[in-house]
């Protein structure tokens, strides 16, 4: 690197709580240079976020600086008036926030919001912006960029409202974009497009990026640099290949392994009868149903046949809106099917009470939020309890007994069964989520995105247990999730969804290494392939779309 | 053990009298609150009459103590009644959705749209003045306002996954509505209970003002205050002491029922 001055140079950055004195951040230092691209690495609590907001000026009251100095562009931030803050914030240092759905102002239009900064910052005319923002929205994308100017936030998807987050803060073609876990909420596609974006505009601009996530793959693929965060410190600095291949320090270690990666094959039991087993499937929302007029329905699943055989477990892998979680909750029982028939042990449910019963009793779900799938006024003890009511054959003490012995096996064994949901961690909450599945003991789990609201390590131990306990009980699974890296390390059999329909499945081997489906390819393309290198470090691969390839080939060639 | 929160002590403390007063008015008051006696009326508070009397003579305590058993009771009672109501309507309602939901949110909505007073009046004029008459009108009157919330707590709270969660464990939806929706109806619904406390109590004293209240000559603090008016310039402990009677109940039962709230709320318990 040429001998240029940092843009953002932090030095020993140490913040504490103002009422407690906790150091919540701990002599952080690290700089930035101009177009450079710095990634944060770190769990929640890591701090991370409080350290790229001081670089603006923005920590909560409570929270005072300690010591420590905050160099933009050779000036202290910490020093500057509130005039001068303001000048700096959204001029030359932008911000993008993690939650596309609440960082526009859902009642203002997207052509107003996009102006507001330009006319604070920029001294020019009206219709001088007014192109300006059309060129940016042309630039993200967008079809239609004049009708954006007038429509309101609620009516794109979260990947472009996205965009256009990023197209307002690019458009004062700031020096430096904080980017606090700018996709973490959008499923893999969309989130590699909204990076792609990112980095080709900035790169446009010479801005600098300081990138805040917990995704080290994603981290490690677009920023040159890494810092590593762990409750307050700064664990670990330096090239992204260096701190990936060669990493110095235990964290750093642990938050490698915890990604997921494939675990060889498993001979599965051949059986006669499938334990779940779906035909034509079709599911339906109904349209808006006003005095006048009746809307069309909406067709969620066109005809899905799946079986799934006794110990498998089959990871359905789709982007949002692909109709995957309409079918683990109508196989859950959760939506009516419009048409088609659900098989459960061979016996259709819809046919017979017995059959109901038994499937109804033996078919469990595990949820994706674990903040919202738990009754807040139950104590764990009576949580997990409670499917055992349905099991008449119980008796009082050995549902107590199971109780117990459910909650030892997710590690949650001392003095838990007291405890309210409110004082549980999220994983601890997921743990519980997932023994209150298979408390009754069920041979089948469906999963909906059980892991995607937690941090990474957190997600490595509950994957963990939950292969665990698959394991041991031997019951099936349909694995619902967005994170193909998540199904490489669980998954049997993957089924891939587009549009409501199967495109296409196979075994998980066999999808991974040789995708036939475009959508499959293109699904593939997004997340990072892991390799381990030994010695704790890991190396990353990136398997190229066919048309991707193509491409690449196309420049090598034409270099040459 | 932990101490009781500082609401919790003062609006216990408060009520506490309130329920003292009224269990011994029903049995004992230091006179007769109806026996009139011109020689002492209009009589400042003194050491034989310790909160003065009124216009006919009669005790302002032993009336007071007297109508605390009426007032508390008619009220609580009223609201009692129609929490209990409200809520059934609002849970069938949420939980029901569909034509059902929407034949009775027009229905409540209707009511709804009358003021909760004149609304009591109309079934008064039905039902008869006197102090069933009151519970069953000021009851209804105040029942559309506690389905409106039950209701937008049941539809909000459905929507989350330990609904379905609930469901996909094989429990029966009346099970469902009674283990997960109802106790967590309990937050918006005390608030609720507590502010309709102090309107019902008003409300009876409105309704008493009017005439059609607890007939007299039994004491309500409603018609106690109502009958005060006249007399505002010259024997002001006729209206104050109903007055603060009233408003000292109406801060003891919003303090208490803050801190039920957060007591019956295991979130609000040491949080750590």
């Amino acid at each position: 690197m040429t001998m240029t001055a940092p843009l953002l140079d932090v030095a020993g950055l140490t913040l504490k709580v103002g009422t407690t004195g906790r150091t919540v951040v701990n002599d952080v230092s690290f700089q930035v240079f101009p177009g450079e691209i710095v990634g944060i690495v770190g769990e929640s609590g890591s701090g991370k976020t409080l350290a790229a907001r001081a670089v603006m000026g923005f920590v909560p009251p409570a929270v005072v600086l300690a010591s420590g100095t905050i160099r933009f562009d050779g000036q202290d931030v910490m020093a500057m008036s509130g005039k001068d803050l303001r000048a700096m914030r959204g001029s030359r240092v932008g911000m993008v926030f993690q939650e596309p759905m609440t960082s526009l102002n859902p009642s203002t239009l997207i052509g107003r919001q996009l102006d507001e900064g330009l006319a604070l910052h920029r001294k020019l005319a009206a219709p001088a912006r007014r192109a300006l923002i059309l060129e940016m929205l042309r630039r993200i994308g967008l079809r239609d960029p004049e009708g954006a100017l007038t429509a309101y936030p609620h009516q794109f998807s979260g990947g472009m409202r996205q965009r256009i987050m990023l197209a307002s803060v690019m458009l004062l073609k700031p020096a430096l974009l904080l980017a606090d876990e700018p996709t973490t909420a959008l499923d893999a596609v969309v989130q590699r497009d909204v990076m792609e974006l990112m980095v080709d505009l900035t790169k446009a601009n010479n801005t600098a990026v300081l990138l805040i996530s917990h995704d080290l793959g994603m981290v490690a693929r677009y920023c040159s640099r890494i810092v590593v965060m762990c409750r307050g410190d700064v664990i670990e600095q330096g090239k992204s290949e260096d701190i990936l291949a060669r990493p110095q320090h235990d964290y750093t270690r642990k938050l490698l392994s915890a990604m997921p990666h494939r675990l060889p094959a498993r001979p599965l039991p051949q059986a006669n009868t499938p334990i779940v087993s779906l035909r034509d499937l079709v599911v339906e929302y109904p349209g808006r149903q006003g005095f006048f007029r009746k809307e069309a329905a909406k067709r969620a699943l066109h005809g899905i046949s799946l079986d799934i055989q006794p110990g498998e477990v089959v990871a359905v892998v789709g982007g949002s809106g692909s109709g995957k979680t309409t079918l683990g909750q109508s196989i859950a029982g959760l939506i009516k099917p419009a048409g088609g028939e659900i098989r459960f042990n061979g016996k259709p449910i819809a046919k017979s009470e017995a059959a109901y019963r038994d499937y109804r009793l033996n078919c469990q779900m595990v949820f994706q939020d674990p903040y919202s799938s738990l009754d807040p006024r139950m104590t764990i003890g009576q949580l997990v309890g409670e499917p055992l009511r349905q099991v008449a054959a119980m008796s009082q003490a050995e549902r107590k007994t199971r109780v117990t012995e459910v909650l030892a096996e997710v590690g949650l064994a001392d003095g838990f069964a007291e405890r309210y949901p409110h004082e549980l961690s999220g994983g601890q909450r997921q743990r519980i989520a997932i023994a209150r599945a298979v408390v009754r003991r069920p041979s089948f789990v469906i999963a909906d995105e059980p892991v995607s609201a937690l941090d990474v390590t957190v997600r490595a131990q509950v994957l963990e247990l939950f292969d665990e306990l698959q394991k041991k009980h031997g019951f099936s699974c349909l694995f619902i999730s967005h994170d193909l890296c998540v199904v490489e390390q669980v998954a049997d059999r993957v089924i891939v969804m587009q549009d409501g329909r199967i495109v296409e499945e196979g075994p998980r081997d066999a999808i991974f290494d040789a995708p036939q489906h475009a959508y499959t390819q293109k699904l593939l393309a997004a997340v990072p392939g892991l390799e381990s290198t030994g010695d704790g470090g890991v190396k990353l691969f990136w398997r190229l779309s066919q048309a991707e390839k193509a491409l690449a080939g196309a420049a090598a060639s034409a270099s040459t | 053990m932990k101490r009781p929160a500082p609401n919790a002590i003062v609006g216990g403390t408060l009520i506490g009298i309130v329920l003292a007063a009224a269990g011994t008015g029903a049995l004992w008051t230091p006179y007769d609150p109806l026996k009139l006696s011109f020689r002492a009326k209009l009589a400042a508070p003194s050491s034989v009459h310790w909160l003065g009397t009124d216009e006919f003579g009669r005790d302002v305590l032993s009336r007071l103590m007297a109508g605390a058993t009426t007032s508390v009771w008619v009220s609580l009672v009223t609201v009692s009644f129609a929490v209990v109501l409200g809520t059934l309507i609002g849970l069938l309602s949420g939980y029901m959705r569909g034509w059902v939901d929407r034949v009775i949110m027009a229905f409540n909505d209707a009511l709804l749209a009358f003021p909760g007073i004149l609304l009591a009046l109309g079934l008064l004029a039905v039902v008869g003045a006197n102090k069933y008459g009151i519970i069953v009108a000021l009851g209804i009157a105040y029942t559309p306002s506690v389905a409106r919330i039950v209701r937008g707590a049941v539809l909000s709270l459905r929507e989350r996954e330990f609904i379905a969660a609930s469901r996909v464990m094989g429990n029966s939806e009346a099970f469902t509505m009674a283990r997960h929706i109802l106790p967590n109806c309990i937050a918006p619904l005390t608030v609720l209970a507590t502010s309709m406390f102090g309107y019902v109590l008003l409300a009876e004293s409105a309704l008493s003002f009017l005439g059609l209240g607890v007939p007299p000559p039994a004491p309500t603090w409603g018609n106690m205050l109502a009958g005060s008016r006249p007399y505002i310039g010259q024997a002001v402990w006729l209206g104050v002491f109903p007055g603060l009677a009233i408003s000292l109940t109406l801060l003891g039962i919003n303090l208490l029922g803050d801190a039920a709230r957060d007591k019956l709320d295991p979130r609000m318990r040491g949080a750590r």
